[in-house]
C-alpha cells in the first residue's frame, strides 16, 4: 500500500497543460495541420520527385493525372512540387516575421512601460498611429521602399506585427512593475535588464506564445496577399500567393492553378489559428470564452 | 452632440497628421534618386536635374515637408512623376469605385456579422453556434483575394449570375451595381467572419454578468433579457471591433480590386508602386488615411449615439 502511494509521481505542470490541450479536439486538429504542413514543405524532396522549377513547355497547362497529381502550370512545371516548395517560403516568412516583430515590438513595449514619461509617450503614440492604419497598406508601403525579396518581406511583415506586440508588452510591463516581486527584486539591487528579463518577461510568456501562433497565421495570410499583388519573393521561386496570381489568367480553362495553392493557404492559416485558440485555452485561462 | 462631434473631429487631426508624416518620411528614405527612377537609368544629367528642381527635391527636407502639408490643406495632390498628369484628377476618377465597394462591404459585414455573433452567443454550444464558429474561423483564415476567386468561379463562371471582372462604368447604374456584387460580397463576407467571432465573445462576456442573472431571476422573458439587458452593454465593444475590421477591410480592398480588375485606388496604388511613381504613392496613401480617419470618426459618433455617457 505505502509503496504504491509513493510510486505515484506528482504530475508536472507541463503535463497537466498538455492534457488540457489534448482534451480540445479543435486545438489538436490545429496542431496536426501545422505539423503536417511543416513536415511536407520542409521535407518537400521526400514527397515529390519533381523539380519545382523544371519547365516543360510541351506539357503546358495539362490537367491533373496520376503522375502529376495536381497538374502542370503555364510553363509545364509540376504544380504539386511547386505547392510543397512554396510552403517553405510561407512558413519561413511567417515564423521569422513573428520573431522579428516580437523582438522589435516587445523591446519597445517593455521600454515604454518600464521607463514611462516622455519615452513611453513617444513610443505609444507611434504604436497607436501604426495600429490605426490597415496593416496590408503599411506592408505595401514598406515593400515599395525596400523592393521585393525574401528578407525584405520578413522585415515588412515584422514591422507590421510589431505595434501589436508593443501594445501587449506595454500593458504587461505597466501592470507588473508595481507588483511586490518586482519591487522586491529592485530593492535587492536588480537592474532594469534583469528585472525585465527575469521577472516581467516570464509572466507574459503565455500570452506571447498565444499571440505568436495567431499572428503566424496572419503573417502567412499577409505574405500570400503581398505575393499575390506582385510585391513578394521574385519568380521563379514559387509562393502560394504568386502561384494564385499566375493562375488567374487561366481561371476559365485551368482553375486548379489558383484553387490548389489557395487550399494550401487556407489549411495552413486555419491550422495556426486553431493552434493559437487551443493554446489560449491552456495558457490563458481567464481569456477562455 | 454637436460639441462631441467637434471634439472628435479635432482629435482625428493628430492621427491624420501622424500617418501623413510617416508616409512622407517613408517615401523620402526610398534608396536611390526618385528622379532617376522616374526617368530611367539612361536619362541625361540635365533632365534628372530639371525633374529634381520641378519636384522640389533639391529643397531641404523641412521645406519639402511644409510644402507637402500646405498642398494637402489646399487639396492639391501633386502631379504624377511618370505621366505628368494631375494625381488629384486620377484619384477623383477612380475614387467612386473604391468608395462604393468599401461602403457596401462594410454594410454587409456589419449587418451579417453582428446578428450572427449575438445569435451564436445566445445559442452557445448548440448546433448554430458550432456552425457559426467553424464558418467564422474559416472566414478568418481565407485571404480575401482567394475568397474572391472562389466566388468568381462559382457565381460568375459556373452560374453566370454576375459579371466576373471590370467596374461597369459610372453612367449605367444597373451595370455598375452588377459589377459591384461580387467584390463587395467578397470583402463583406471576410469582415462578417471576424465581426461575428468577436461579437460572439463580447456578448458571451456580458451574458455571464450578475445583472443578466438578476434579470432572468426576476422572471423576464429570455428575449427581453438578451435584447434589453445583455445586448445593450455588449454593443459598445461590438461597435469597436466592427470599426477595427472596417479599417482592416480597406487593406483587403486592394487585393480584391486586383482580382476583379476593378478600377480603384488599390489598383492605382499597385501601379504607382510598380512604376515607382512616388508622388502618386504618397497621395494615394493620404487618401487611404482619410478613409481610416472617417471610419474612426463614424465609430466615435455611433458610440456617442449608443451610449449617452460617452457624449457627456
Amino acid at each position: 500500500m505505502v509503496k504504491e502511494a509513493i510510486s505515484i509521481k506528482p504530475k508536472s505542470e507541463g503535463r497537466k497543460l498538455w492534457r488540457t490541450f489534448l482534451r480540445n479536439r479543435a486545438s489538436v486538429l490545429g496542431l496536426a495541420l501545422a505539423v503536417l504542413v511543416t513536415v511536407v514543405s520542409v521535407g518537400a524532396p521526400l514527397f515529390t520527385a519533381y523539380d519545382p522549377l523544371a519547365q516543360d513547355t510541351h506539357s503546358r497547362l495539362l490537367p491533373p493525372d496520376p503522375t502529376h497529381i495536381l497538374g502542370r502550370d503555364t510553363f509545364g512545371r509540376d504544380l504539386y512540387a511547386r505547392l510543397l516548395y512554396a510552403g517553405r517560403i510561407s512558413l519561413l516568412v511567417g515564423v521569422c516575421a513573428v520573431l522579428l516583430g516580437g523582438l522589435i515590438g516587445c523591446s519597445l513595449g517593455l521600454m515604454a512601460g518600464y521607463t514611462g514619461g516622455k519615452v513611453e509617450n513617444g513610443i505609444m503614440r507611434l504604436v497607436d498611429t501604426l495600429m490605426a492604419f490597415p496593416s496590408l497598406l503599411l506592408g505595401m508601403l514598406v515593400l515599395a521602399v525596400l523592393g521585393p525579396g525574401l528578407v525584405k518581406m520578413v522585415v515588412a511583415i515584422g514591422i507590421m506585427l510589431s505595434p501589436g506586440f508593443a501594445r501587449v508588452m506595454h500593458g504587461a510591463a505597466l501592470s507588473l512593475k508595481k507588483r511586490e516581486f518586482v519591487e522586491g527584486a529592485r530593492s535587492v539591487g536588480a537592474g532594469p535588464v534583469r528585472i525585465l528579463g527575469l521577472h516581467i518577461l516570464p509572466n507574459v510568456m503565455g500570452e506571447l506564445v498565444v499571440l505568436g501562433s495567431l499572428w503566424t497565421a496572419s503573417a502567412i495570410r499577409i505574405e500570400a496577399s503581398l505575393s499575390f499583388i506582385g510585391l513578394g519573393v521574385s519568380p521563379p521561386t514559387p509562393t502560394w500567393g504568386n502561384m494564385i496570381r499566375d493562375g488567374t489568367p487561366h481561371l476559365l480553362n485551368a482553375p486548379y492553378l489558383s484553387v490548389f495553392p489557395g487550399i494550401a493557404i487556407l489549411v495552413t492559416v486555419l491550422g495556426f489559428n486553431l493552434l493559437g485558440d487551443g493554446l489560449r485555452d491552456v495558457l490563458d485561462p481567464h481569456l477562455r470564452e | 452632440m454637436l460639441k462631441y462631434i467637434a471634439q472628435r473631429l479635432v482629435l482625428s487631426v493628430p492621427v491624420f497628421l501622424g500617418v501623413a508624416t510617416i508616409v512622407f518620411l517613408v517615401v523620402r528614405v526610398i534608396p536611390g534618386d526618385p528622379a532617376v527612377s522616374a526617368l530611367g537609368d539612361y536619362a541625361s544629367k540635365e533632365a534628372v536635374e530639371a525633374l529634381r528642381q520641378r519636384m522640389g527635391l533639391n529643397e531641404p527636407l523641412v521645406l519639402q515637408y511644409v510644402h507637402f502639408l500646405m498642398n494637402l490643406v489646399r487639396g492639391d495632390l501633386g502631379t504624377s512623376m511618370i505621366t505628368g498628369s494631375s494625381i488629384g484628377d486620377e484619384i477623383l476618377r477612380v475614387l467612386p469605385y473604391t468608395l462604393e465597394l468599401t461602403v457596401l462591404a462594410i454594410i454587409i459585414g456589419s449587418v451579417l456579422g453582428i446578428p450572427i455573433g449575438v445569435y451564436t452567443a445566445i445559442r452557445r454550444n448548440q448546433l448554430a453556434d458550432y456552425l457559426g464558429r467553424i464558418l467564422s474561423l474559416t472566414g478568418l483564415s481565407v485571404p480575401a483575394f482567394y475568397l474572391g476567386i472562389l466566388l468568381m468561379l462559382l457565381l460568375a463562371i459556373q452560374l453566370n449570375w454576375v459579371p466576373a471582372v471590370g467596374g461597369g462604368g459610372m453612367d449605367d447604374l444597373g451595370e455598375n451595381l452588377r459589377h459591384l456584387v461580387l467584390p463587395a460580397l467578397t470583402l463583406g463576407l471576410v469582415m462578417t467572419a471576424s465581426v461575428a467571432r468577436l461579437a460572439r465573445s463580447a456578448m458571451l462576456n456580458v451574458l455571464r454578468q450578475d445583472y443578466v442573472r438578476t434579470a432572468r431571476a426576476k422572471g423576464l422573458k429570455e428575449r427581453v433579457v438578451h435584447l434589453r439587458h445583455a445586448l445593450q452593454s455588449a454593443l459598445i465593444p461590438i461597435i469597436s471591433v466592427t470599426g477595427i475590421w472596417a479599417v482592416s477591410l480597406i487593406g483587403d480592398s486592394v487585393t480584391v480590386e486586383l482580382v476583379f480588375a476593378r478600377p480603384g485606388l488599390g489598383k492605382m496604388m499597385v501601379g504607382a508602386i510598380l512604376q515607382r511613381d512616388y508622388t502618386a504613392l504618397q497621395s494615394i496613401m493620404v487618401v487611404y488615411t482619410c478613409f481610416v480617419v472617417v471610419i474612426n470618426l463614424a465609430i466615435d459618433l455611433i458610440y456617442g449615439w449608443v451610449d449617452p455617457r460617452i457624449r457627456h
